[in-house]
Formats: C-alpha cells, structure tokens, sequence
C-alpha cells in the first residue's frame, strides 16, 4: 500500500475553539474512506487543511509526500468537491466544466456529459439560479469527472433528491472499479454509504475517535434485548455504550464481538439480539465519548461556548 | 437484501454459496467476478473481492489465468456437507428454543414436521 496523505499531529484553533486536535492520520492510495462526525467535529477543517484552501496552526499534512500550499504539483492531482463551492457570478454550468476540464489533467468529457444527463442538469440556466440540488449535481459531476487522484465530496449531497444520490453512488462505484483513486466522502447519510466505503474514520471534537477497515466495524457492536435483569446480567463486565429501558424490558448496546459461548448463554437466558448499524455506532460512539471524561487524553479541547451541545 | 450488523465480505461469500447450493450457479461454469458484484450490490470492490478470496481459499472458487473465476468441481457438495454439519445450530436450536417458550416437547415438534411436510408434498404433488 502507498500513503498518499500523510498528517501527523495536525492541530487548527480558531480563537477559542480546537477544530483539530493533535490528528494522526494516514490515507492509503486507492481505498474509498468515509470522513464521518457532526456538525463542527472538525471533517471540513481537515479537508480544506489538506486541499491547502486553509492552514494548520501546528503540525504537518503531506499529500503525494509534499506541502500542498501553492503546490501545483499537488494541487491538480486532488479534488475538493465543497458543500458550498463558489462560481462566478454569471457562470453557466458549461463555464465551470471547461475550466475543470483545463485544470484536471485526466477529466473525462464523456463522463461528465453523461452525467448532465442523467442529473438532467439545465446547461443554460446561470449557475447562480439553479437550483440547491442541481447546485450540487455540478459539484458532483466535477469531482467523478475530475478523476483526480485524490477527490474529496465535502456531504456533496445538499438538496439531492434519494433518485439523484442513488445516481451518485452507482456512478462513484462504477467509475472508481474502472478508475480506482482515493476518495474521501464525508457525508452525514452513513447508512447510504456504509456499503460503498472501505475504510472508516469518525472525527470528533477534533480527534479521530475510529479509523479502521468498514467490515471489521460491523458486527463490533450488538443489541442485546429482553428481560431487563437477565440483559444486565449478560452485558455485566462489557463496555456498554447505550442503554434503553421500556418497562422490564431493556435494551443495552454493548462494544465487542460476541462469540459463540455468548451466542448460546443469550438463547438460554431468552434474550434478543439485534444488530446495530454502521449509522447506530457511529451515533452511540460519539455520545459515548462525549459523555465518557476525557481521562488519558494528551490534550483537553478548550472549553467552547456552545459546550456539548454542538 | 444485505443486512446490518455482519461483515459485508460474509454476505457476499455465502449469497455465492446460495446459487452453489441450490445448483443455479453450476460447477465448472465462471462465477460472479469482484466487480460484477460490487456493481450488483452496490457496494465497494474490495469488500467483494475479500468475500471473493475467501471463497479461493476454501476451495470453493478457482482463479483460471486470464479467463476468471470458476466454480470448483466438487464444491456444491462440499458446500452442502458443511451445511448438513451447521443445520442443527442454524435451525434445530431456534426451533426448540421457541417450542419450549410455548410449551411443545420434542415429540410434538416432530409430528409438527412431518405433518407439514406431508401437506407440502400433497401440494407441491397437486402443483404438478
């Protein structure tokens, strides 16, 4: 495997607030990541740090191995596919394509007038009148079409329509098996694209709270449903990350791989297990670390205004 | 069709195991390649070709250079052997499990099933 983004101890503070937290993180050339978090957790940050649209107040962020600030080099060897790009302001859908087109050296024509089919993108209408969704379908068709090497889709999705995304998806699968290169989706929809990623990595407050392979984190966690005090009983010395009760019944969520010992004490004890998606964990790890003290952590965030509640 | 909470690259080895099994994706015919079922469930190529390569490693699948993958010759009963060996756990275990939540034994179960399975070869004999 060859790294093609390199961070190492990569820290952004804006004022009071710590984006980005000491971030260790290595990206391998030809995989499909999903950068997932909340609103604020510091996905936007790392990308726009490592398209060099922004800068790091400490540490290091390689692409191909070398800085990516004015670095032509680099530059038109990635993609940043942003949620709120910027055009000019009398700008057809065209203008914007031609100009990818002269900067991306292996932009595919071809692909890109399928694409404005199959969006049914209007060509003549200013870019500034069309529509949110249509906004992003030119956004999309740039970074598939683009086939930079590294293509970032900063939640390229807004306004989309479940058809539209659908289109996105099949076409990001497709192209990428013909082409292969790095993708890095950041999106909030992770139960539409936990089957097209192979690697996932959950970002919060700053920190990289997962980076692993996306089918090693199924099954990590699991449900386990029924009578409340034969549930504790069960999950009693397991990490618990979520607890539910209605009435006797509870439902506790529980990290770690059951084996078949366990499979068998459930079924003997009459207890339900139900499987937790990829969305579910990401949601539960989140709350769980920021209910859990940050105890053994090199660095404690600086405390924000907002507090927990972002 | 997928569901959640399993490895992916399981599900993909074991719906290739189903067509071997029940004999619609025949011995010495060319099996699915790695982006035919990524593209067919939607999902990335690694994860299939990892499903893929477990099925090489089992004997189940065979790489023929330059052509593809093929169904072994041998695996639908090697497949079927090994499904013999997990069918108590697979279904016995549940069955019992919720027979005795209901207060059937053993021997009312088996006549359940052989009750059930006289009426199925009645109907599926009338179907003929």
């Amino acid at each position: 495997m060859t790294a093609v983004i390199e961070v190492s101890h990569l820290t952004k503070r804006y004022k009071e607030t710590l984006a980005l937290d000491d971030v260790d993180l290595t990206l391998e050339q030809n995989t499909i990541y999903g950068l997932l978090g909340r609103n604020g957790a510091g996905k936007t940050t790392l990308m726009s740090i490592l398209t060099a649209q922004n800068f790091a107040t400490s540490g290091t962020a390689h692409v191909f191995g070398e800085e990516p600030y004015e670095n032509a080099r680099v530059l038109q060897r990635i993609c940043f596919v942003r949620e709120s790009q910027r055009y000019p302001e009398d700008a057809l859908p065209r203008h914007a394509f031609h100009m990818a087109s002269l900067f991306f050296p292996n932009w595919s024509q071809e692909l890109a007038d399928e694409l404005i089919v199959q969006f049914q993108l209007p060509l003549k209408t200013r870019i500034k009148k069309l529509s949110r969704g249509q906004l992003s379908a030119v956004g999309v068709i740039i970074g598939l079409a683009s086939r930079a090497e590294i293509t970032f889709f900063d939640e390229p999705y807004l306004g989309l329509d479940a058809v539209a995304r659908q289109i996105f998806y099949d076409r990001l699968i497709q192209d990428y098996t013909e082409h292969p290169r790095t993708v890095i989706l950041s999106s909030h929809l992770i139960d539409e694209v936990a089957n097209l990623i192979e690697r996932v990595i959950v970002i919060d407050q700053g920190r990289i709270l997962l980076d692993e392979e996306t089918d090693a984190v199924r099954g990590r966690a699991s449900t386990v449903v029924g009578d409340a005090t034969a549930v504790e009983a069960f999950v009693a010395g397991r990490e618990v990350i979520h607890r539910e009760s209605l009435g006797r019944v509870a439902s506790v969520t529980v990290l770690g791989e059951l084996d078949a010992a366990d499979h068998a004490r459930l079924a003997a004890a009459g207890l339900e297990l139900a499987p937790v998606s990829l969305q579910q964990l990401v949601v539960r790890l989140t709350q769980h670390s920021a209910a859990a003290p940050a105890a053994g952590s090199q660095a404690t965030p600086a405390p924000t205004s907002e507090g927990a509640g972002r | 069709m997928i569901e959640e909470g399993r490895a992916l690259f399981l599900q993909i080895a074991e719906s290739v195991e189903d067509s071997i099994v029940d004999g619609s994706l025949a011995e010495d015919t060319r099996a699915p390649s790695t982006n035919e079922l990524a593209a067919f469930y939607r999902i990335n190529p690694a994860t299939a070709a990892k499903g893929v390569n477990m099925l090489v490693d089992k004997g189940v699948l065979v790489k023929r250079r330059g052509i593809g993958m093929f169904v072994a010759p041998g695996a639908r009963e090697q497949l079927r052997t090994e499904r013999r060996t997990a069918f108590a756990d697979r279904f016995i275990q549940p069955l019992l499990a919720e027979a005795r939540t209901l207060g059937l034994s053993p021997d009312d179960l088996a006549r359940l099933v052989r009750e059930r399975a006289a009426a199925s070869d009645t109907l599926e004999g009338n179907a003929r």
